[in-house]
């Protein structure tokens, strides 16, 4: 079995009365892609945003190479290796491509004391944002401000912000959302390029893409795992099949 | 690059030249003016560097202007000169020391609950300069002799001198100048830029922000803590009101009024205010109006302050003109 990375057991979310996340497990692993499917409001959102630390959790652990790390900020978390992108884009409009990815390695090392140099002079930072925009496609548009990207170029900035700040999780939140047929495509190749050396949860909505390169699926359901499995297993599930249609098509906000 | 290039950065030698060459035909009148101006320029500065460069409109800033002129008065002899080489670092780290525990309170909160809590820490240090006999209470206390700067018997530097202050000012203008645009371009100025634009993406990249924050404001709080000193030699007395709401909100209409988020917006800035404060309340006893009516003038016709007027005009000239200067 494949190194296990991160965890959750028990993890729950409430808000009020209502339960966005309820006693969710599942793990992560090393070199595997873990797909996370369900219809609007399933709490997949919720899920990533636990695992970030964006939000507490109301009750449950979360696990990171053993260690609980439930009470951790999102930055903290971040430091230790848990990369995250954003289902809504949420970069810095008014830099560059460059400089978004610049200031994302930046926060490995982040030299706050070194008043005295440049920050764009720094020859290891400006490689680690190269290599990210050259791994998610952007090399092009490498010095571009960003609010002036495309919708789906801005997507491909979200990702190349992650992976340069060389994270060992990424939790990616509907990647692919807003990308055309292309951008879509090599962002697939990317994610299967990225898997070896990454531990990977995946929330997307395009079932092909998803089918395409998860190693295991868990398919949510109001808040609760459905189901988690190989992608095999989901496929042929007479329950995932009746979630699905029982509640209308899934559509993607 | 996350800063925009500014066009008037040329002038910048010119205009450091006309200052350095006025006290040569200045009357003493203007010198002091002059002088007074440089010095709302250095806390101007320190306050952009909150509003415009790390995003925290900042309602309190004369506490660390006030606190640190205070603390000028409190340590200096009564009846001999201080001396500079532990005024001026206690002033400006009295300033410092208080944005760093303010700082501690204020920066938990966001948007308009900053506004209101750093408007409340100041009208706190306010009240007890006011109520107490610590510094003289609502009369204030004096400075009776300025500090100097001494090396055995030798004086070098003596604030008591008008011409020699004019000249401290400008240097400390240029120090703090300098140290801001050097500031700004190393791996924190970027990373004040980035919680400037987006504080939760700068968390999520794995920055503290709450302790780049807190830099950002101690650094603040230590130069409008210079700012203080100096305003302190210049007249020889402190008195509460330079702690109070209205002193706060001077400095916020300075920069605002010059631009946010430049540096030169904020000299600028501090420039205007109070050379038309001069001029207006010379014509009328209702100054504030007609400041007022500039103001809102201003912040209707030129959102970027008075620094974007010459690429306005540039825009105007060459037609089509972008919106934002």
């Amino acid at each position: 079995m494949a190194e296990l990375v991160l965890s959750a057991r028990g993890m729950s979310r409430r808000f009020g009365g209502l339960y966005a996340n309820r006693d969710v497990s599942l793990d992560m692993h090393k070199g595997m892609l873990h797909a996370v499917l369900g219809p609007n409001g399933a709490g997949k959102s919720t899920l990533i945003n636990l695992l970030s630390g964006d939000l507490p959790p109301s009750a449950g652990q979360i696990l990171y190479r053993g260690e609980d790390i439930s009470g951790w900020s999102p930055d903290k978390r971040s430091r230790a290796g848990i990369g995250r992108s954003y289902q809504r884009t949420n970069i810095f409009p008014a830099f560059t491509v460059f400089e978004n990815c610049r200031l994302a390695a930046q926060s490995r090392t982040p030299r706050a004391l070194r008043i005295f140099s440049k920050a764009v002079a720094f020859p290891d930072l400006r490689d680690a944002a190269d290599r990210a925009i050259e791994q998610a496609g952007l090399a092009e548009r490498r010095d571009v401000v960003a609010a002036t990207l495309s919708h789906g170029e801005q997507r491909q900035l979200e990702i190349a912000m992650v992976l340069a700040t060389a994270p060992s999780v990424l939790l990616l939140d509907e990647p692919l959302a807003g990308m055309g047929p292309e951008e879509s495509q090599s962002m697939v190749a990317l994610l299967k390029k990225l898997t070896p050396d990454h531990a990977i949860l995946l929330v997307e909505h395009d079932m092909d893409a998803v089918f395409a390169v998860a190693d295991v699926i868990t398919v949510m359901v109001t808040g609760q795992v459905l189901e988690s499995g190989p992608p095999d297993q989901i496929r042929d599930s007479v329950a995932v099949q009746e979630a699905y249609l029982g509640e209308g098509e899934p559509d993607d906000e | 690059m996350p800063l925009p290039r500014n066009k008037t950065r040329n002038y910048l030698p010119l205009v450091l030249l006309v200052l350095a060459l006025f006290p040569v035909f200045g009357s003493s009148y203007y010198n002091e003016l002059i002088a007074k101006i440089m010095i709302m320029a250095i806390f101007a500065l320190s306050l952009d560097l909150l509003v415009g460069f790390t995003g925290l409109v900042s309602f309190g800033h004369a506490a660390f202007f006030g606190a640190a002129a205070y603390s000028v008065v409190l340590l200096s002899p009564k009846y001999d000169p201080g001396n500079l080489w532990l005024v001026l670092p206690a002033a400006v780290l009295t300033g410092a020391a208080v944005a760093f525990v303010v700082g501690l309170f204020v920066l938990r909160t966001k948007g308009i609950y900053f506004i209101m809590v750093t408007l409340a820490f100041a009208q706190m240090i306010y009240f007890v300069f006011h109520d107490t006999p610590l510094g003289g209470g609502s009369d204030g206390a004096f400075l009776n002799v300025k500090p100097e700067l001494r090396i055995g018997e030798k004086v070098l530097l003596d604030l008591n001198e008008p011409m020699q202050f004019y000249y401290i000012v400008l240097a400390f203008l240029v120090v703090a100048y300098v140290f801001l645009r050097v500031l700004l371009r190393s791996p924190l100025g970027h990373a004040l830029a980035g919680i400037r634009s987006n504080e939760h993406r700068m968390q999520s990249l794995g920055f503290p922000v709450f302790l780049y924050k807190l830099a950002s404001f101690v650094t603040a709080g230590g130069l409008a803590g210079l700012a203080g000193f100096l305003s302190a030699c210049q007249y020889g007395f402190v008195t509460p009101e330079i702690l109070s709401w209205h002193q706060s909100g001077n400095v916020l209409l300075m920069v605002i009024l010059g631009g946010m988020g430049t540096l030169n917006g904020a000299a600028i800035g501090a420039f205007a205010f109070v050379v038309l404060q001069e001029v207006f309340s010379a014509l009328t006893k209702h100054w504030q109006l007609l400041m007022g009516a500039v103001i809102v003038t201003v912040v209707m016709v030129l959102p970027g302050g008075l620094s974007s007027l010459p690429q306005r005009l540039k825009g105007l000239l060459i037609g089509g003109g972008n919106r934002n200067g």
